[in-house]
């Protein structure tokens, strides 16, 4: 295995290692979607026509909260157990540890975003199966875009003052057009209508994601020598 | 192996370190001593290439450590206060990661192999979490050594070691030496520093007040020369 | 850095293009039919945001150069500029409202200029943040360019989907410069505004910049005299 992929797995192996030995941040943000999914119910009310038109939204925005704190620890042991100048230390491209990283936080992100998924089939009584395939596609595209901005950010608040203020201070206005493109797409997901139809959304989200991706592999190390 | 001259380092509008001049050749060992403030720590990281100097040059095993930090840092380790131990993983899962990271040999032979050296093989499934300060020391030197560097870079190592560690960590230093490795340590420590320094140099205000062979110096006579010094800073 | 007679040159000229501008906007341009007076706060808000572009192209300029070469300087160019985009942007916002109150009826319209503007605006003011949270300039300036970065790949993402999000949610109503074909007197007085904004932004920016370099320059100075 090359140097680099041996690299990137380790790091992504690291993580998940750390995540299933205490369970933090699975065990808190599935139960902070949960109440983020009685909050909606309560406080939209139980006009069923009402809620149906603001469903995706309401769906990535429990995604966009969830991953604010999920994303927000990311470096969040290599700061309190001091590893930080040990990453540095190492030889090679540091990208390969950007890239474990968000590898780690996809699967954690991915794991929570299916779970409150399906508590939000459940709760908001939507059916969900015509959607799925949509929903699959759609799904990972967008949270690709919100942790591969937000892993970068990450790196770059975790050591400055006012962290956990700037770290959504930072990520939230450059998610907004991710967001509006991933809601727009979801919709026509959630409506069981062709995936054809939201085609432009989807190549925007792509593109978004491609170009966050490679801006985050250019420029990783240099958050890291800050 | 370690070439620095004028080596100088600002923070904004604080200097740290002003004009600093070493020469340590390979195989010894060169005690670094000052008091709380000196810019020990400083020049330190500026050798581990984890601070770029804002003056001077510094060329490591024929390096331009300024230029060239990832050919550099191959070929050192540094043990510093923190310990880059992640405490949710056990001692042995540690090592792991940190071979990995490094391109290096990961087999459980070899981890194993280093836990032994540095004593740690009894708790190589337990997690660092549980670990002394001692201890993560101890793994610290592993996790080091596990790619046999050239040089180490201590900062206060024998901080917090009761006498029978402060021992063992003296043993294993001249062990390195013997086996060619060079040696940078940071310390407050004057009996421990010249039980394994083969040069001693005194930094104080960010300059090199003083720097000469260890041998034939005793510990008080060094003590001396430290305090006339700081009183002169003063 | 350029010389003080030919900055000092520059603010003239700037002036006496806004002068210029201002009054081609009252006395040349003509009353337009079908918003009145009001319209004429278009000389303002388009002008202001293309130079807010232009301060925003110029921080991505300045983040990669800074990152490229290490050299202060291009940090310096992307926090002035940065500043002055938040400044431009500002005023595109404020102009904005207050032509869409008498002419729709409201102080705020998702028109598609002004949300991306918002969103801008948001995005650099967390930039401006971020710079006000790092004390040591090394360190500020890494992040501060990664930040950059992304924000002004966000710029094109921005466009797309607030064009799009837009048409599919309301019709047309945009803030635009008028109805096409431009008659030929409008299309002047907004290009003598132009340029005396983008002369009023380089200006600024040369000042602005050199300011910083002082205040760099007299920070190295205290050190020496230590």
């Amino acid at each position: 295995m090359s140097g680099y992929a041996r690299r990137v797995g380790i790091v992504l192996w690291k993580d998940l290692l750390v995540e299933r030995r205490t369970k933090e941040s699975l065990n808190a943000l599935l139960f902070f979607g949960l109440l983020l999914l009685f909050l909606f119910q309560f406080s939209l009310g139980p006009d069923r026509a009402q809620v149906e038109s603001v469903l995706p939204g309401l769906l990535w925005l429990g995604f966009v909260l969830a991953g604010l704190l999920g994303l927000g620890r990311s470096f969040l042991a290599e700061r309190d157990n001091d590893c930080w100048e040990g990453l540095l230390l190492t030889p090679g491209d540091k990208s390969a540890i950007y890239l474990g990283k968000l590898a780690a936080n996809l699967c954690v992100m991915g794991a929570v975003e299916l779970v409150i998924l399906a508590l939000f089939g459940l709760f908001f009584d939507v059916d969900l199966s015509r959607a799925l395939p949509g929903l699959a596609v759609v799904l990972p595209l967008g949270t690709l875009g919100l942790a591969t901005v937000g892993t970068l950010f990450a790196a770059v608040t975790a050591q400055v003052r006012a962290r956990e203020l700037l770290f959504p201070v930072l990520l939230l206005p450059v998610q907004v057009p991710v967001l509006l493109a991933t809601v727009s797409a979801t919709q026509v997901a959630l409506a069981g209508q062709p995936l054809a139809d939201a085609r432009a959304w989807l190549q925007l989200l792509a593109a978004a994601d491609l170009v966050y991706l490679v801006i985050g592999l250019l420029t990783f190390e240099f958050v890291l020598e800050a | 192996m370690i070439a620095a001259t004028g080596l100088g380092k600002t923070f904004g509008a604080t200097l740290v370190l002003e004009d600093v001049t070493l020469d340590v050749p390979a195989g010894q060992c060169l005690a670094v001593l000052g008091p709380n403030g000196a810019g020990k720590t400083t020049l330190l990281r500026i050798l581990a290439t984890l601070a770029r100097p804002s003056a001077g040059t510094l060329r490591i095993d024929g390096v331009d450590a300024v230029r060239e930090p990832d050919a550099v840092r191959a070929r050192i380790g540094m043990v510093a206060h923190g310990s880059h131990v992640y405490e949710d993983l056990t001692a042995l899962e540690n090592l792991r990661f940190w071979a990995a990271m490094g391109g290096l040999d990961a087999s459980l032979a070899r981890l194993r192999e280093r836990l032994q050296a540095v004593e740690l093989d009894i708790v190589a499934d337990e997690r660092a979490r549980t670990f002394s300060a001692g201890m993560k020391r101890r793994l610290g030197l592993a996790r080091v050594t596990l790619g046999q560097p050239r040089l180490l870079l201590l900062d206060e190592p024998f901080n917090g070691l009761d006498r029978r560690g402060q021992k063992w960590l003296g043993e294993f230093l001249l062990a390195f030496k013997a086996g060619g490795g060079t040696i940078v340590l940071a310390t407050h420590g004057f009996a421990s520093a010249l039980a394994v320094a083969d040069r001693a140099a005194i930094l104080v205000g960010g300059r090199i007040a003083l720097d000469r062979a260890a041998a034939g110096l005793e510990r008080e006579a060094l003590h001396r020369l430290y305090d006339d010094l700081i009183e002169a800073e003063r | 850095m350029p010389h003080r007679p030919l900055v000092g040159a520059l603010g003239w000229l700037a002036l006496l293009a806004l002068l210029a501008g201002l009054g081609m906007a009252f006395g040349y341009a003509p009353r337009e039919a079908v918003q009145g007076n009001v319209q004429r706060i278009m000389y303002v808000h388009v002008p202001a945001v293309l130079t807010a572009y232009l301060a925003f192209g110029l921080v991505l300029v300045g983040s990669i150069g800074y990152l490229a070469t290490a050299r202060m300087g291009w940090d310096r160019l992307a926090a002035a500029a940065a500043e002055l985009g938040v400044l431009f942007t500002g005023i595109t916002i404020a102009s904005g409202s207050i032509w869409g109150k008498p002419t729709w009826g409201t102080w705020w319209t998702w028109d598609a200029r002004l949300t991306s503007t918002a969103i801008l605006f948001l995005v650099y003011v967390g930039y401006l943040l971020l710079r006000a949270m790092v004390e040591e300039p090394e360190r500020r300036g890494r992040f501060a360019a990664v930040v950059g970065i992304v924000g002004a790949a966000n710029i094109p993402i921005v466009h797309f989907s607030v064009k799009w999000w837009r048409a599919l949610h309301q019709p047309s109503t945009i803030l635009g410069p008028e109805p096409s074909p431009i008659a030929a007197p409008i299309a002047l007085a907004l290009l003598v505004n132009w340029v005396a904004f983008t002369l009023l932004f380089g200006y600024f920016l040369t000042r602005r910049v050199e300011i910083a370099r002082l205040e760099d320059a007299a920070l190295q100075g205290a050190v020496r005299a230590r």
